[in-house]
């Protein structure tokens, strides 16, 4: 495994990883420099902030609207000096708060007061978290037998959360390893997290820390009954990254879609916005030992797979640097990938098989999240179902992590249950009968398969170099990923960005970045 | 008169596949459920081919059943559609017909993100090897792109002078579209604007039909290409002219 099949150039590789670093710095320079009103929120979610008042407005939006232009500041000591000066513990105040009561104006607690209450928060959220996070090993390690490599993820989006747990405890039976439960369309443009069980979404179901319990314990049920370990999957992207984050981490989700760059490009989120938001979030699921999954799967959609296959390794190279800016340790990453090449094209299955290949090689130790055809699936369910096959045997035979099972019905509809079975028996089928083909095979010296990585490493790379001098905010108001140009000032949320005051003060953040190693 | 039935192998073997899930446990009974359902949707004969448990409480099916019905041919009747003039076509046609640049603007609107399908309508690019109207001398095409209220589609039409508004629409579960689309028309009334834009709806789940019931002018599902709505819009624009 350790040799190159593709015999790439690891100097390459590490040159693209070092300029990748010099892109992420300026950004990472001024991530430092500011804070979102969701860093704030969910920092506030952190020291127990909870509940919405009679309007259904969460109590975390409550507390930012009264402190306005304070949030610079930090709002965590508002909010734990409050818990002082009222003698409340989190929930008493949370129903204080959606009763009216404003924290902006209460005389201060001594700072050092304020500090060690701080502290004994830090560790009642740790120690949740923890446990999460030991629980999750342990049965890990006791069911580890029972999961398939790569890992089987199926997507359940019914809009209803209980229809969700039927479909979801149905597909666990059937042989999944994953359950990602999609959002509702519109969700990531919230500037909130809505609360509550929920049964009306479009396309998928909201978010909700409610949802996520609910959702856990089915699978835990579900789990016990088949001697396995599910995991869940939900979506922390859009306005509401890092809040979402949090909840997962309380509600011991396993995965979060979670990317750089996703919010920008394909739902015309405020970049600066983005990239604060980004780093908090996986700061949070690193702590939680949640894998992400990134996007790049998505660049396909609106560039051709063929041409553009540079900007998903690219992006990956992006993507993986931020991730290690924010401690986030290579085990953790589920760098995105996809087979969205045109069916037609000649030899189109040794292109694909090329740049999943490279991608292992390049990010040995991330459980690649590999994605299946989505843009050519057609009505022709019959050669759909075979195109997933070819997808199933690359995913198999180059070794990836994390496999999103194909759906026949792609292009018709958000899947029914007999579609998630008929995924799941094509990916067993294929996993088991190429169980060891990847040990067994060599790749031809100078072949198709190799010379295509290396050019797609070589665009890759002069691609990085051209952001590089550009600077990524740059690049992407100019057009450089996925066909879009954002502009810098443009997208929601950017009055949602704060620049940090001098004495900016988040005891949350100090917490993780000590835990996490980073500053 | 002309009957027809599906084709197997014989002609008016009337065998028709069909795959569908139960809401029970696989077993004798379930099996047997889905042979009497099947016959009750009309077949004569009912062969479950394959039975699997999706869960405790699911089972997939797979039958073959043979159909007694039967269709006059001769009866159907579909809408004839025009053939679309072509880029230049299209082009010399407004030059001739309405004497100036025509303005049409379009969005992806509402919560739907999907910019692909409205971007191969209008985007200069286009859609496999069909120029988009962007290109077309003869067109100025502005697209907003997704996640477009509709309030605020209405309002840049009305800056833009636009001569018709595209609404694309991706997403269908629960009917969102159906909604968005309604919404839609019943602001351009409100606003007593209706008759003075063309207004087009597009989408892989849209058809003329439920366009057209909805209010809009027409209906684009896939496989659309750029002139075919480029000539909608310059024929009907002539059209209204004349009226
Ligand atoms: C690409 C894609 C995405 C990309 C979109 C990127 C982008 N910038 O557009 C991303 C990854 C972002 C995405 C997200 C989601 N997607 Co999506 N997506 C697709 C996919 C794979 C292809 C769609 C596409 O680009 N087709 C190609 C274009 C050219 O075709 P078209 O849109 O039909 O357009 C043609 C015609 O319809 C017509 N036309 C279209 N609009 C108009 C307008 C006018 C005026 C006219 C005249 C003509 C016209 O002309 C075009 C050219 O012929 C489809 C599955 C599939 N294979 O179809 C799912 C699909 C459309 N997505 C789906 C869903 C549910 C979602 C999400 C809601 C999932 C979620 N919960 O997060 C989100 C959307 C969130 C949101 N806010 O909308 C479902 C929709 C199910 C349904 N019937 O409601 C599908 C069918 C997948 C599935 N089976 O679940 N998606």
């Amino acid at each position: 495994m350790n040799r190159s099949k593709l015999d790439l150039d690891p100097e390459k590789i590490d040159y693209a990883r070092e300029i990748s670093k010099k892109i992420t710095q300026p950004v990472q320079d001024y991530i430092s420099g500011h804070t979102t009103v969701s860093v704030e929120r969910t920092t506030l979610r952190m020291l127990g902030a909870d509940g919405i008042d009679a309007n259904e407005v969460p109590v975390p939006n409550l507390i930012i609207q009264q402190l306005k232009e304070r949030v610079g500041e930090g709002t965590a000591k508002f909010y734990i000096n409050a818990l002082l000066k009222k003698g409340l513990t989190p929930s008493a105040l949370n129903s204080e708060i959606a009763n009216g009561l404003d924290i902006s104006t209460l005389e201060w607690a001594e700072s050092a007061q304020i500090e060690k209450k701080a502290a004994e928060l830090v560790q009642s959220f740790s120690s949740r978290v923890k446990e999460n996070v030991g629980f999750r090993n342990e049965k890990l390690a006791l069911h580890n037998s029972s999961q398939s490599t790569p890992l089987l993820y199926l997507i359940v989006a019914t809009g209803n959360i209980y229809e969700d747990v039927k479909q979801a405890q149905g597909a666990a039976i059937q042989g999944a390893d994953v359950i990602a439960v999609i959002r509702t369309t519109g969700q990531s443009l919230l500037d909130y997290v809505p609360f509550g069980p929920t049964t009306e979404g479009f396309g998928g179901t909201y978010a909700t820390q409610e949802n996520f319990k609910i959702m856990r314990k089915a699978l835990d049920e579900v789990g016990e009954k088949i001697g396995k370990y599910i995991r869940l999957v939900n979506y922390c992207s859009g306005l509401c990254m890092p809040e979402i984050a949090v909840m997962g981490a309380l509600e011991r989700l396993d995965m979060m879609l979670n990317d750089s760059m996703y919010g920008i490009l394909f739902r015309d989120i405020n970049m600066y916005r983005t990239f604060v938001d980004q780093k908090f979030s996986r700061m949070v699921n690193s702590f939680a030992e949640i894998v992400i999954n990134t996007g790049e799967d998505n660049y396909l959609t609106t560039s051709d797979a063929f041409e553009k296959a540079y900007t998903v390794t690219a992006s990956q190279f992006i993507n993986e640097q931020f991730a290690f800016e924010s401690g986030m340790p290579a085990r953790l990453m589920g760098l995105g990938h996809a087979f969205e090449m045109n069916p037609e094209m000649k030899n189109g299955f040794l292109f694909e098989m090329a740049q999943a290949q490279m991608a292992r090689e390049i990010f040995p130790e991330a459980p690649l999240k590999y994605m299946p055809p989505t843009k050519y699936m057609t009505g022709d369910i019959f050669k759909g179902y075979a195109m997933n096959t070819l997808f199933n045997f690359i995913a198999k035979s180059t070794n990836q992590g994390i496999l999103l099972l194909g759906m026949l019905t792609e292009a018709i509809h958000t899947p029914f249950m007999q579609d998630r079975y008929l995924g799941v028996a094509n990916a067993r089928y294929v996993l088991n009968s190429m169980a060891d083909f990847s040990d067994d095979i060599e790749f031809k010296k100078d072949g198709i398969m190799q010379t295509r990585a290396k050019n797609v490493l070589d665009q890759s790379i002069s691609f990085l170099e051209q952001i590089n001098e550009k600077g990524l905010f740059n690049a992407i108001e100019q057009r450089m990923f996925a066909e879009v140009a954002r502009p810098k000032n443009g997208g929601k949320g950017l009055d949602g960005v704060y620049e940090k005051t001098e004495g900016y003060y988040n005891p949350m953040y100090s917490f993780l970045a000590r835990e996490l190693k980073i500053n | 008169m002309q009957l027809i039935k599906p084709y197997g192998d014989t002609l008016n073997d009337g065998a028709v596949q069909l795959s569908f899930t139960l809401p029970v446990a696989n077993g004798a009974k379930a099996i047997e459920a889905a042979i009497q359902y099947t016959k009750k949707l009309g077949f004569t004969e009912a062969e479950v081919v394959n039975a699997h448990p999706l869960s405790d409480d699911f089972t997939f099916f797979v039958v073959y059943g043979k159909t007694p019905l039967a269709i006059d041919y001769d009866k159907i009747v579909v809408e004839e559609i025009e053939k679309p003039m072509d880029f230049y076509g299209v082009n010399s046609y407004i030059k001739e017909h309405i004497q100036r640049k025509i303005a049409v603007i379009g969005a992806c609107t509402g919560t739907d993100a999907h910019t692909v399908g409205i971007d191969a309508i209008l985007n200069m690019k286009g859609w496999e090897q069909h120029y988009g109207l962007e290109r077309y001398p003869m067109i100025d095409a502005f697209n907003l792109g997704a996640q477009i209220l509709n309030e605020d589609l209405i309002r840049l039409a009305v800056e833009k002078n636009a001569d018709a508004i595209l609404v694309s629409q991706v997403v269908t579960q629960k009917d969102v579209h159906i909604n968005n689309l309604t919404n839609f028309i019943e602001l351009l009334e409100a606003d007593g604007l209706r008759s003075q834009f063309i207004v087009l709806a597009g989408g892989p789940r849209i058809s003329n039909k439920l366009a057209l019931e909805l209010g809009f002018d027409a209906g684009f599902g896939r496989g659309t290409y750029p002139e075919h709505v480029g000539s909608f819009i310059a024929k009907k624009m002539v059209e209204k002219m004349m009226r």
